[in-house]
């Protein structure tokens, strides 16, 4: 990262607060804004529609997919380049059916997800969006390459990977487990990214919220492998925004969802164990401790993790090549972060130190291997050039 | 032409500890803050990650994270009867540069100054008579008391995570703490660090001889830590490289680890790095700061209104600001008279370097605060009648590092290169020690800050000059420390002990340290103090002066917690009565 980067950020951030002049309310129910806003937050919009130093909600950032970038359109009442002269019916027709101003809309927009939301949830998010102050900033989304420019070609993939339709409660379980099923299946759309995707960008129905790689990263599996998912997790270890109601009736419903059967992974090499051991300890040690205990809220653990422990390991060689940084909230805003070693470890290093992270103080997972170290390290070298 | 940017509320000069203090405090309090930082913006993992940082040679020999003397430097003379000249390479001080200031590559050495400290000329005067401290020495008190201080010591600790032992709390002595301290109102937020091995036999030889040791306190965290802002720190893994460095473990405690994480988030605060305030703007009265001017890495200028500034940066550079903005009077040392630039003063080092036949201490076991040190002979903890000065220091065992490149202590008559000094060092490396001394600064008149008729920086404006030298008191002062250090480390039975007191004239070339202070003092006449005891401009109400430039005269103790703890002093006299009534906070 640019370190300079964050002062910029500051600096254009306030920058953007300076230009923008305060509007009357929208005259709305102050509980369904509210509502609207709750929502909007733990469906993170802000996620795609807010790019990083630009104003809130004003869309702009960049969504690559296998088939091209998209680029996440202003929802701010703004009539002329955001959603100011949308109506209820056509908000909640956009939500529910993938359908727009525009026309067919692509599912980078998760609605084959959000079609699960209520009416009642969608117009509570309207409702707030409108209280939003409007930000001119025109758009221009599609930039996919023919044929996928033709937004018309949606139907055909509707067709394959769309069912329209409500969030429908399972009588059979209790009321924590639909609103947990609601969430992850609905506005939560935490299939969009941990469900592998087929050659079309459809999920693969067979294998649901057991990790997907998008973007040369792993959203890991979800469910309730104990090993792999999140089987071996106590469920206060949640996300923030969120009232813990719904993140205990989140975890609810993924502990309860199927994983795959466990197998034991093949030993690895002593040499490598050697290698990894000496690695780790020059390299790794000073933050991680000697134990991989890690330290709350700075270093993640390494016992018993599941993203250690993740079958495809590219989420741990990324962050060896790369570094990595943690998200900074509110009520967490350290933000502490992790150095790049890519310049510093061979191939050889990078695969033995991570074999022996995944085979030490309990953990057991497939070696990883070298040959996968050096193409990722190439495609990510390219990608950054 | 500078061209005009709109306006904000507070402009902050210098984004270090104190300006992070203050844009924090002030941001809270609902204010818009623009903070102006000359040197680059700095992360942890990225700018000093614990794959690169531990580089003696990029950063203690290269200077990696100072300012450039290119950028700006000094010049110095001893006294008015020599020439100053341009400092090319620093030596005797390191001027930090960029966020985060000296927080990025202090030691951690986070002390609280003694009460009598604040009240010295008066407390002097009342102890040994007026006619003990010499005609031309200029200690004066500082119009604020430690009992006023002792909330905002603790604020600064607690954002810290200040790892220490108490000696006294609300009165009470505390066993294994420094019992000469202040009162403080709760024990420390982290325990002591973990001591090594020659501070551990410092320790024993120092009870022995009926003194009082106890663990240094240490910004460096001897377990994890999350402060009152929600910021995290780590535990520290004793690799000895604080001093000169950063700290890629999360484990020492900067702005970068305490506060920043909270203030970029907040919508009120701007920062904008590697721009140099080039001048304070004062109104057509010359009685109210409009804001400052500022040249951009592009070498484009701009003004920056503002209803109030706040000078943080180091303290060298407040003084020449005030200085170059024609703001208060300059100090003149013949008549006397003027402000800024009055009473520089600095800090008097010594140490004794010991060899040993049959110990093994691992140096590089090692952090920039870790060490057992005694408070005996500090300030007026003891009895000056008779000894022929005032003043005093900390000293004892202090393990800040075994670096490979100037970690290589070998006794006197070794050839300083070669097999034999190869071999020295060999020999030495795990059995020798250097103790160390920690002693206060008088002001006088000769010791001052000026600006040079000579020597201009890149932007054309004058440099600084520097007028100082070591004075009898100190040399006195430091000769009977380093023979006291000398005798307890005698006692540790060292087959060769070696004192290096400190001796004059003042050198700007050796290493001594970076505790820079005064200039624009605190106190409680506008003729003899630039700042009132809010740090408040008696001449331009809406400047406010942070850092040890407020210092009267500078204490046997590292200043930082002190510095830390005025930030906070002002600001809640900012917070609590400037911003509902601006003006002077003291009547002139």
């Amino acid at each position: 990262m640019n370190p300079h980067r964050s002062g910029r950020w500051a600096a254009r951030i306030t920058a953007a607060a300076l230009l923008l002049m305060p509007i009357a309310g929208h005259a709305a129910d102050p509980a369904q804004v509210a509502q609207g806003r709750y929502l909007a937050v733990a469906g993170d919009c802000a996620g795609c529609h807010t790019a990083p130093g630009g104003a809130a909600y004003a869309g702009g950032v960049a969504i690559q997919t296998p088939f091209g970038a998209l680029i996440s359109p202003n929802i701010t009442p703004d009539p002329k380049t955001g959603i100011g002269g949308m109506s209820d019916a056509q908000f909640l027709q956009a939500m529910h059916e993938g359908v727009g101003r525009p026309g067919h809309l692509y599912p980078a927009f998760p609605y084959p997800y959000f079609t699960k939301v209520s009416d009642a949830d969608v117009l509570a998010i309207h409702a707030w969006l409108t209280t939003l102050p409007p930000v001119r900033y025109k758009i221009q989304s599609n930039q996919l390459p023919f044929p996928f420019s033709i937004r018309a070609s949606m139907r055909v993939w509707n067709t394959l990977h769309f069912t329209q339709g409500r969030f429908v409660p399972d009588a059979g379980k209790s009321a924590a487990w639909n609103r947990g099923a609601s969430l992850v299946q609905g506005l939560g759309h935490c299939g969009a990214c941990h469900t592998a995707k087929n050659s079309l960008g459809g999920d693969e129905t067979g294998s649901p919220l057991q990790g997907g790689v998008l973007d040369q990263w792993l959203a890991p599996n979800l469910t309730g492998d104990i090993h792999t998912g999140i089987g071996g997790w106590s469920v206060a270890h949640s996300t923030s925004q969120m009232t813990d109601q719904d993140r205990l009736a989140i975890a609810t419903y993924l502990k309860d969802q199927p994983g795959q059967p466990a197998t034991a992974p093949p030993a690895v090499a002593g040499a490598v164990m050697q290698l990894g051991a000496v690695v780790y300890d020059q390299q790794c040690a000073a933050c991680q401790t000697a134990r991989g205990t890690g330290v709350d809220g700075l270093a993640p653990a390494f016992a018993h993790a599941p993203g250690v422990l993740a079958p495809d390991p590219i989420n741990l060689v990324r962050a060896v090549l790369l570094g990595a940084k943690s998200v900074a909230t509110d009520t967490a805003p350290t933000g502490a972060a992790m150095p790049a070693f890519g310049w510093k470890l061979t191939d050889q290093q990078i695969a033995a130190v991570l074999s022996y992270i995944r085979a030490s103080w309990g953990n057991a997972a497939a070696p990883v291997d070298a040959d996968q170290v050096h193409t990722l390290r190439g495609s990510l070298t390219a990608a950054a050039h | 032409m500078a061209r005009a940017l709109p306006a904000t509320d507070v402009v902050i000069v210098g984004l270090g500890w104190t300006g992070s203090i203050l844009a924090q405090e002030l941001t809270q309090a609902g204010q818009r803050v623009v903070a102006l930082e000359r040197g680059a913006w700095r992360n942890t993992a990225t700018d000093f990650p614990t794959t690169f940082a531990q580089d003696e040679l990029r950063y203690h020999i290269r200077h990696s994270l100072f300012l450039k003397p290119a950028q700006e430097t000094l010049t110095f003379r001893n006294n008015a009867s020599q020439t100053a000249l341009p400092i090319r390479t620093w030596g005797s001080f390191m001027p930090p540069n960029g966020v985060g200031g000296g927080g990025v590559h202090w030691n951690g050495q986070t002390w609280r100054f003694n009460p009598t400290d604040f009240r010295l000329r008066s407390h002097l005067t009342e102890r040994y008579g007026a006619a003990a401290l010499p005609d031309d020495m200029t200690i004066q008190d500082w119009d604020v008391s430690y009992d006023e201080l002792e909330p905002h010591y603790d604020r600064f600790e607690y954002l810290c995570g200040t790892a220490g032992l108490a000696g006294n709390i609300a009165g009470k002595i505390q066993p294994g703490g420094n019992p000469f301290e202040g009162p403080r109102a709760r024990g420390y937020p982290t325990p002591a660090m973990q001591q090594p091995f020659a501070p551990t036999l410092f320790a024993a030889a120092a009870r022995e001889s009926g003194y009082h040791p106890f663990p240094q306190p240490s910004g460096n965290m001897s377990q994890a830590y999350t402060n009152p802002l929600g910021v995290k720190l780590g535990p520290c893994t004793y690799c000895g490289f604080c001093e000169w460095f950063g700290c890629g473990n999360y484990s020492k405690a900067s702005p970068q680890t305490t506060i920043l994480p909270v203030l970029t988030r907040h919508p009120n605060f701007t920062a904008r790095t590697q721009c140099e305030v080039t001048r304070i703007n004062t109104d057509s009265t010359g009685k109210r700061a409009t804001g400052v001017t500022y040249i951009d890495a592009a070498g484009e200028e701009w003004e920056q209104p503002a209803e109030m500034v706040l000078l943080c940066a180091f303290q060298i550079f407040n003084v020449r600001l005030l200085l170059l903005s024609g703001i208060g009077t300059p100090y003149d040392p013949v008549a006397n008279t003027g402000v800024i630039g009055r009473n520089y003063s600095y800090q008097t080092t010594s140490g004794v370097d010991a060899f040993f036949a049959d110990k093994n201490f691992n140096p590089f076991v090692a952090s920039g605060a870790v060490g057992m040190l005694i408070d005996d002979f500090n300030g007026d903890n003891f009895d000056h009648a008779g000894l022929g000065f005032v003043g005093g220091g900390f000293m004892g065992a202090a393990q800040t590092g075994g670096r490979p490149i100037l970690g290589t202590l070998t006794p006197p008559g070794t050839p300083a290169w070669g097999a034999a000094w190869k071999q020295a060092v060999a020999e030495n490396y795990q059995s020798s020690y250097s103790f160390s001394t920690h002693g206060s600064s008088c002001s006088y008149r000769g010791n001052h800050l000026d600006l040079d008729p000579t020597y201009t920086d890149p932007h054309v404006r004058k440099l600084l000059r520097m007028n100082f030298d070591l004075h009898p008191n100190e040399l006195k002062m430091s000769a009977f420390l380093t023979d006291r250090l000398g005798e307890i480390v005698q006692k540790m039975g060292p087959r060769q002990l070696v004192k290096h007191p400190r001796t004059g004239p003042y050198s700007v070339t050796p290493y001594q340290t970076t505790h820079l202070c005064g200039g624009a003092v605190m106190g409680a006449d506008p003729r003899t103090s630039a700042l009132n005891r809010y740090l408040q401009s008696w001449d331009v109400p809406n400047l406010f002066v942070m850092g040890a430039t407020a210092f009267p005269q500078n204490a046997g103790y590292n200043p930082t917690g002190t510095v830390g703890a005025l930030a906070y002093w002002a600001a809640d006299a900012i917070k609590s009565r400037y911003l509902k009534s601006p003006g002077p906070l003291v009547p002139a």
